[in-house]
């Protein structure tokens, strides 16, 4: 076996690319539990698989598109008619960029609940943030090259938002869009970060996260709350946790596969910037925030996103009396009060947007005030207090620690931020009225 | 400092008084202040390139004002399109020209006017705007924004090379036909 090869033999082996250099950034030997599927689900590892995927099958689509708003739509039509597996590539290209943003959110997830952020993990968890961020980068850019009136009209409205960014909103949309509204030079900007400036720099943080994992000692090792840690059992990477790798990385491409042979990446209208459809969504990614957009005043919504971004980085300093790496959240009672926030925010979310959507009007409750105030500060101030409020009744009624209560609020805070993405995504309509899906 | 095997005078006359520049802490801040301003170079550089044509700069400069038509074309109380600026040229009851720009204020979708309701109706969000632009329905926060409209020998012209941002209607704001 490789791994139990004396050090001194080394020298004299053989030209062995895997073990020397595709390995390096790998230990020897990993603790065995760590490979408990039940640990990772694999979603780490997956997430590499498919940024691998996007960066093949973009690399081929970059032969075949013309970034430019007159030839961009055609040269889609032409890859997807003309090219052998033209269409199978983009809907690769498509479902594995899709996929990559659940399965880097689920990652960020498992990571938090299983207390990989605490230290030495700490500043892996903002480098995992950040790639997050790229993602999203990237798939925003990637979602206007098309050229059609979804890719358009999702984009211009992602770009509007950019307006009430306070002092910088305006000049940056300004650079972003290059004119007037979107158009030759925003496609060219589009272009260039979705095919160069995100991939290199979601490259580059990824080796930077990986050195980080092998820096503190790999995973966290899975244990019950009581349970004290004793030396772990180690096996050798290879092959004990590499072939687990690899069945893992073939799964993914063969779903992604039978994805894009069954469901075919959109392609609508070509883009027309005298005609917005009805409805006009952002990305299912960006719904959150679009439906965030309909209860509140647009500074104060992305206010809201900008706290809710800034305290999700700012997760691992908040001086935790405990850090019990590696227990499904946390403890006994961190279990009770994550299900008590998921149950409360599962209710509490649809309940606000259909009071919102028919009962409870702000502004036309406070008609002399405006806009900023009774669609701005006042509901943002009922959710400060609504997520202080929650804070304080979780400490209270569970005798939750800083951590556990912490905890209850990040599970509140994301269940609620996913009913609200659901519901834009599934629940609007013509005009973003509420309506049934189905 | 870390205290270093070899003592050189530099490093020994620094651990005695740290406060006193010697040659080699001179030269380091010297390479430092380079270096730094070599960096802000290539920032300002790379900002400069990115950032977009000057709206005054040749290119944007011509053919920024769309004739719109004669005078007699746009009768009181009518919206007409024009698809190549972007902008509607509204004539309001009283005889005045508003050129309004066709993008909602909420997020820029493009609003169609409706003749039956009289009033611009955004299909993103829907915002409602009355026929001066003002804001009938949010989540939209400020009227349509307008462009400049000038009226020279009885026609009308819309100058589309710059869009002004306007916090409410007046009366100030139509242009009037001179009186014959």
């Amino acid at each position: 076996m490789k791994a139990t090869t004396p050090a001194a033999d080394r020298p004299q082996r053989r030209f062995n690319l895997l073990g020397t250099l595709v390995l390096h950034f790998r230990p020897r030997r990993v603790p065995e539990r760590t490979l408990r599927f039940t640990l990772t689900w694999g979603l780490g590892g997956m997430a590499v698989v498919l940024v691998l995927l996007q960066l093949f099958s973009g690399l081929l689509l970059k032969f075949a598109y013309a970034p430019v708003p007159t030839q961009a739509y055609e040269s889609l039509v032409r890859l997807q008619e003309g090219f052998l597996f033209g269409r199978l590539v983009r809907n690769i290209h498509f479902w594995s960029a899709n996929l990559l943003v659940v399965v880097v959110c689920l990652h960020g997830l498992r990571v938090f609940f299983s207390g990989g952020f605490h230290p030495p993990r700490r500043l892996n968890w903002v480098v995992g943030l950040s790639l997050l961020i790229l993602v999203l980068a990237s798939n925003l850019t990637g979602y206007l090259l098309p050229w059609d009136q979804l890719a358009y009209w999702a984009t211009t409205i992602c770009l509007g938002v950019l307006e009430y960014i306070p002092l910088v909103g305006s000049r940056l949309q300004q650079i972003a869009l290059g004119g007037p509204q979107i158009g030759p030079a925003a496609l060219r900007n589009f272009f260039a970060l979705h095919t160069a400036v995100f991939p290199a720099l979601i490259v580059m943080l990824m080796a930077f996260h990986f050195w980080r994992v092998r820096k503190a000692g790999g995973l966290v090792i899975p244990r019950a709350p009581a349970e004290e840690l004793a030396k772990p059992a180690m096996v050798p990477t290879n092959p004990d946790l590499l072939l687990r790798e690899a069945a893992m990385a073939m799964a993914v491409i063969a779903g992604v596969l039978v994805l894009s042979l069954l469901y075919d990446a959109p392609l609508g209208q070509p883009a027309n910037p005298g005609l917005s459809p009805n409805p006009t969504k952002a990305p299912w990614y960006f719904a959150g925030i679009q439906e965030l957009l309909v209860h509140f005043h647009p500074s104060f919504a992305l206010l809201i996103v900008a706290a809710l971004a800034f305290g999700a980085f700012y997760l691992p300093y908040l001086h935790y009396a405990e850090t019990p790496a590696g227990v499904w959240f946390a403890s006994a009672t961190g279990r009770r009060t994550a299900l008590a926030a998921a149950v409360v925010a599962g209710v509490a979310t649809p309940l606000v947007v259909v009071l919102g959507e028919y009962a409870v009007d702000f502004s036309a409750m406070m008609p002399g005030l405006p806009q900023a105030l009774s669609l701005g500060v006042v509901p943002t101030a009922l959710l400060i207090a609504v997520v202080a409020g929650f804070y304080a009744v979780m400490a209270r009624m569970f005798q939750a620690s800083r951590l556990e209560s912490v905890q209850a609020v990040f599970v509140f805070l994301a269940v609620g931020w996913a009913l609200l993405t659901a519901t834009c995504v599934f629940f609007r309509g013509q005009g973003m009225e509420l309506r049934w899906p189905f | 400092m870390k205290p270093s095997k070899i003592q050189t005078p530099g490093a020994q006359k620094s651990n005695e008084a740290p406060a006193e520049v010697t040659r080699r802490s001179f030269l380091n801040i010297l390479w430092a202040v380079l270096g730094l301003a070599a960096l802000a170079e290539f920032l300002w550089l790379t900002v400069s390139f990115l950032r977009p044509a000057k709206p005054g700069s040749a290119e944007s400069e011509t053919d920024t004002v769309v004739p719109a038509g004669a005078l007699t074309a746009f009768a009181p109380g009518t919206v007409t399109a024009f698809q190549k600026g972007e902008f509607y040229l509204v004539r309001l009851e009283d005889g005045g020209f508003l050129a309004l720009s066709c993008k909602c204020t909420h997020l820029g979708c493009t609003v169609p006017w409706v003749e039956k309701e009289k009033k611009f109706l955004c299909p993103c969000h829907a915002s409602a705007f009355d026929i001066t632009g003002n804001v009938i329905t949010s989540p939209a926060a400020r009227p349509l924004d307008t462009y400049t409209v000038t009226v020279e020998n009885k026609i009308v012209k819309v100058d589309t090379g710059r869009r002004f941002k306007r916090s409410r209607f007046d009366s100030g704001q139509p242009v009037y036909p001179p009186k014959e």
